[in-house]
């Protein structure tokens, strides 16, 4: 499958479309396996939340245990991180990049669907506790000594230890690919400066993901060694400090942060030129601002930690460096309201998703600025104002945006347009209700209700806005599943998009709605930012390049060189896996454990040395 | 146009109302145990002090943001004829502007901030009183260093008087918060973490653990009792004497007691200066119980104390408290009755 035309497309492969899927290596396939593996967990993520408004809509309500109860938060929480909004974003790198930059694929395709199939083994291992009746119950945090044996003695701390482990090769493997594709796959005229803020954000993005990531893996294996072999990292009976696990966690968890909003940032930073006919305002500074929060966001990690007792010097460091951040990022509100200022505004679904993001993520910024001064967290941290914080910045910012992007960029996904109207109404629903859930948790923030209790007594004053909140949850979910409708209509029957239906400005959009499998039938040549646009209105005519990636011709595709597909990826994600299984079979006292952890070593080897030998041809 | 801005103008008087009516209705809203806009302790009031400016800054920029943004999407909305937007890049001076801009904002915050947390780090002097906490999976325990008195689930301490409350964990980490009287506190393993604040109100408040501590985080609460230097001591007084004697007349007191020393209750809790034919109560695993029948919760505060609750509760505490470590000894619901009138004889 060295050769890709026009008719291979259609004709010349017909193996089973299962199979076609399994061994895909396209960035666009994998893109797509991205976002319906993620969106299908956004419904399990979103049904567990609705379990725990119910439980929470009334005093001393019992629909929920207090052990289903921190289940399910714990659950929620991870769900929602890992397998819902990391992968959205990697959804959009996967599909959007190579687009972007003007390239055929990413940098290393095989180990792009290694990534894949690791993220969704990993993903199907953590869920598969609920089969077990023991699904990680010590929060999404998962703080020692709480995770330790002698207090977490189940199976529930060692699905969340593999589960992770294994989404963490995922992850890192799939930074590393867009850190290289991006710095070295552009097209020519493709100089830094010119890139498409979205594929600024998923640079800055990977950095933080090559970076961070290591500090949780290090952290999960000292606990692994703790549960496993007895060492004695998290025993305070033996004279550890059970803080070192929360700095080992947020020296992770806060860049993680950013890592689920930068590439949020970039979106919008591409929906609303579009929307507003005007190029983004104060580009540099939008790019610059992004590369520093991402600086910053390595040296704000204590604010998790300020009630730990780490001492007045620490926290006021981490106070100060965390009120900076906040520098840039308003710097990146400002510039997109400079954006819309004085545009030639269309108001539709992508457009309204993006300026709620604005909206809804401006209060979350703002609460977070709250916290970032101590005392005032010492009363917020850990009450249901910091829930109603972070909500604002994950919901309201980052699936806000995503909502946005996936309006926006479904037409180049599929060839079809999601449907505006439909849209719209999305769009109010989860506005408003999004508002009636997480709004009123600042009013229980204030009225002193801790975050993670699985019940409440009456009297407490909490009775009214969690009934309230409750309602909002129940509507909030609702107009997901409105969404989920949308998508399915709209991708049977929905109108036939053009290749570039909004008129827009960047590569993407200036080769066929879905792109052939090539990409571009020849690479192009880049001479400013917003390339398409300065294409389609600069002043020089349109290149035959241009006019033939637009409308491929038979003749120009043949001969474009294209990675064969592979099954290997699949095996060595299959092989890793079933390590991580067998270790936790270990942790359940199975015989057969170690044979399976050995199975995994052999398959994973077999899979990477096969794929090493693979012909590429 | 002059229709739209009119429209506009409403639209914004509209929102603006709509949002002081919100704010001012949830000022007074904020009634419940545990809400913290009415503080009544000073580490608290400081709290509170430091965000009303805070907030009202918030709301500024809050206000111009949201402003700007919608005003943005319906004054530039593409119509009929619109003219082709100018193609701006960028403007260096209004970059700056909004960059230097936020720095003020946020250094008029940092600076009380830096020294608020100063403030609070430093231990207060003489006269003050110390309070040794100890927090269990579930519960509190209140240890008066000198004085020989150990209670649980409910603390109490003098008004005006500056208190430095010690933390200790004997499990998990846990956080010590009394929202009325002071910020939160972890409660950490391994480390001397230490929190003050002079109460400065008559009255009980409610705390509550705040750092998700396993299965019953939910109720691990308790109470602080602030009272007059007088009723302090006479409490403190009384704390100090060993139980009260049984009289030999209230026959389910008696049986209730030799219930309490055979069963296995003595193997985790005190009782001070009980003894039954040469057995005494000294285990220390859960609450002391000396003066157990003087309190007013029972068990994390999970219920209000009466003999009828402790009844409930010793009689299968994995139905009232699920996870709870007091474990189910199988006693009858007579022996349980039995147990509750013993223990609520001990005021």
């Amino acid at each position: 499958m060295a050769q890709a035309t026009a008719t291979q497309q259609g004709a010349q492969y017909r193996r089973s479309v299962i199979w076609e899927w399994l061994t895909t290596v396209d960035h666009k396939k994998i893109g797509i396996l991205y976002m319906f593996t993620s969106l299908f967990f956004f419904l399990i993520g979103g049904l567990l939340a609705l379990l725990i408004r119910t439980q929470l809509a009334v005093p001393n309500n019992t629909v929920l245990g207090p052990s289903t109860y921190n289940e399910v938060f714990t659950m929620h929480g991870t769900i929602m991180i890992f397998l819902v909004v990391m992968p959205l974003n990697s959804a959009f790198f996967n599909f959007l990049i190579p687009l972007q930059i003007g390239a055929r694929d990413v940098a290393f395709p095989r180990l792009n669907a290694f990534s894949y199939w690791a993220f969704l083994f990993g993903a199907l291992l953590i869920l598969s506790s609920f089969l077990f009746g023991a699904a990680p119950n010590a929060g999404w945090f998962g703080y020692a000594n709480l995770t330790t044996l002698p207090y977490s003695p189940g199976l529930n701390v060692d699905f969340w230890i593999f589960g992770l482990q294994v989404m963490g090769v995922a992850s890192i493997a799939s930074a590393l690919n867009f850190f290289v594709t991006i710095i070295n796959m552009r097209a020519p005229g493709m100089r830094l400066m010119r890139m498409p803020v979205f594929t600024w954000m998923t640079l800055v993005t990977s950095v933080l993901l090559l970076l961070a990531f290591p500090s949780l893996t290090v952290g999960l294996v000292e606990l692994m060694f703790d549960r496993y072999f007895g060492t004695l990292f998290f025993e305070p009976t033996a004279g550890a400090s059970v803080v070192l696990w929360q700095h080992l966690f947020w020296i992770f968890g806060h860049p993680e942060v950013y890592i689920l909003i930068l590439p949020p940032f970039g979106m919008i930073s591409e929906i609303l030129p579009t929307f507003s006919r005007k190029p983004l305002f104060g580009y540099p500074f939008v790019v610059y601002s992004g590369v520093s929060i991402g600086f910053l966001s390595f040296g704000v990690w204590a604010h998790h930690m300020f009630a730990v007792g780490l001492g007045p010097v620490p926290n006021s460091v981490f106070a100060t460096t965390t009120m900076l951040i906040a520098i840039p990022t308003g710097v990146k509100i400002f510039n997109w309201l400079g954006t819309l200022w004085g545009g030639s505004i269309v108001i539709n679904t992508p457009l309204l998703f993006a300026a709620g993001f604005i909206g809804m993520f401006t209060i979350g910024g703002i609460s977070g600025v709250m916290h970032a001064s101590v005392p005032v967290d010492y009363w917020q941290t850990d009450s249901y104002f910091v829930v109603a914080h972070f909500h604002y910045v994950l919901f309201g910012g980052s699936i806000m945006a995503i909502f946005g992007g996936m309006y926006y960029w479904f037409p180049k996904f599929f060839g079809r347009m999601l449907d505006d109207k439909m849209g719209q109404i999305h769009f109010w629903i989860t506005l408003i209700a999004f508002n009636m859930t997480f709004f009123p948790m600042h009013f229980l923030g204030i009225d002193g209700m801790p975050r993670r209790i699985y019940t409440y007594q009456a009297g407490m004053g909490w009775d009214f806005w969690n009934f309230e909140e409750t309602i909002g949850a129940f509507i909030l979910g609702a107009s997901v599943l409105f969404f989920a409708y949308n998508i399915i209509k709209s991708l049977r029957s929905g109108e036939i998009a053009p290749a570039d239906p909004w008129d827009a400005r960047t590569l993407e959009w200036s080769i066929p709605s879905p792109p052939p499998v090539y990409n571009f039938a020849v690479v192009p040549t880049v001479t400013s930012r917003d390339a398409y646009w300065e294409q389609k209105y600069g002043s020089a005519e349109p290149t035959d390049a241009e006019k033939e990636n637009l409308n491929p011709s038979p003749t120009t595709v043949r001969g474009i060189h294209l990675p064969p597909p592979s099954y290997y990826p699949l095996v060595a994600a299959g092989g890793l896996v079933a390590m991580a299984a067998g270790m936790v079979m270990h942790g359940g006292g199975l015989a057969i454990s170690w044979f399976v952890v050995a199975a995994g070593v052999l398959v994973l080897t077999f899979g990477l040395f096969g794929w090493s030998f693979e012909p590429n041809h | 146009m002059a229709r739209g801005s009119g429209w506009l103008k409403r639209a914004i008087t509209g929102a603006c109302v709509a949002l002081l009516v919100v704010i001012l209705g949830g000022c007074s809203m904020f009634s419940g145990p545990q809400a913290v806009n009415h503080p009544a302790g000073s580490n608290m009031q400081t709290i509170w002090n430091l965000f009303v400016p805070i907030f009202w800054m918030s709301v500024v920029v809050f206000i111009i943001v949201q402003g700007v943004l919608i005003y943005s999407v319906i004054r530039f909305r593409r119509k009929p004829g619109s003219p082709e937007p100018h193609p701006t890049h960028g403007n260096t001076k209004l970059e700056i502007t909004w960059t230097i801009l936020p720095a003020l904002i946020l250094a008029v915050i940092t600076v009380p901030t830096l020294a608020t947390i100063s403030s609070f780090a430093k231990k207060p002097g003489a006269g003050s009183m110390t309070v040794q906490v100890v927090g269990h999976q579930w519960w509190w325990e209140f240890d008066y260093p000198g004085q020989g008195v150990v209670v649980a689930d409910e603390m109490h301490i003098p008004i005006g008087v500056p208190i430095e409350v010690e933390l200790r964990s004997n499990d998990v980490i846990h956080s010590f918060w009394v929202p009325k009287l002071a910020g939160k506190q972890d409660v950490v393993p391994n480390q001397h973490n230490h929190l003050s604040f002079t109460a400065n109100e008559i009255g009980t408040f409610r705390g509550q653990c705040a750092e998700f501590c396993g299965a019953q985080h939910a109720n691990m609460a308790f109470t602080v009792v602030v009272q007059s230097q007088a009723d302090y001591d006479a409490w403190l007084a009384k704390q100090k004497l060993p139980a009260t004697n049984i009289p030999s007349s209230d026959q389910l007191v008696a049986q209730g007691k030799q219930v309490f020393f055979t069963a296995g209750c003595v193997g985790c809790h005190t009782i001070n200066g009980a003894e039954l034919n040469g057995v005494q109560a000294l285990g220390i695993v859960g609450p002391n119980l000396t003066h157990v029948g003087s309190r007013t919760g029972l068990a994390g505060e999970v219920l209000t104390q009466t003999q009828a609750n402790i009844a409930t509760w010793v009689h299968n505490p994995q139905k009232v408290k699920p996870g709870t470590l007091m474990p189910n000894l199988g006693l009858t619901v007579d022996q349980a009755n039995a147990v509750a009138a013993y223990l609520e004889s001990l005021k």
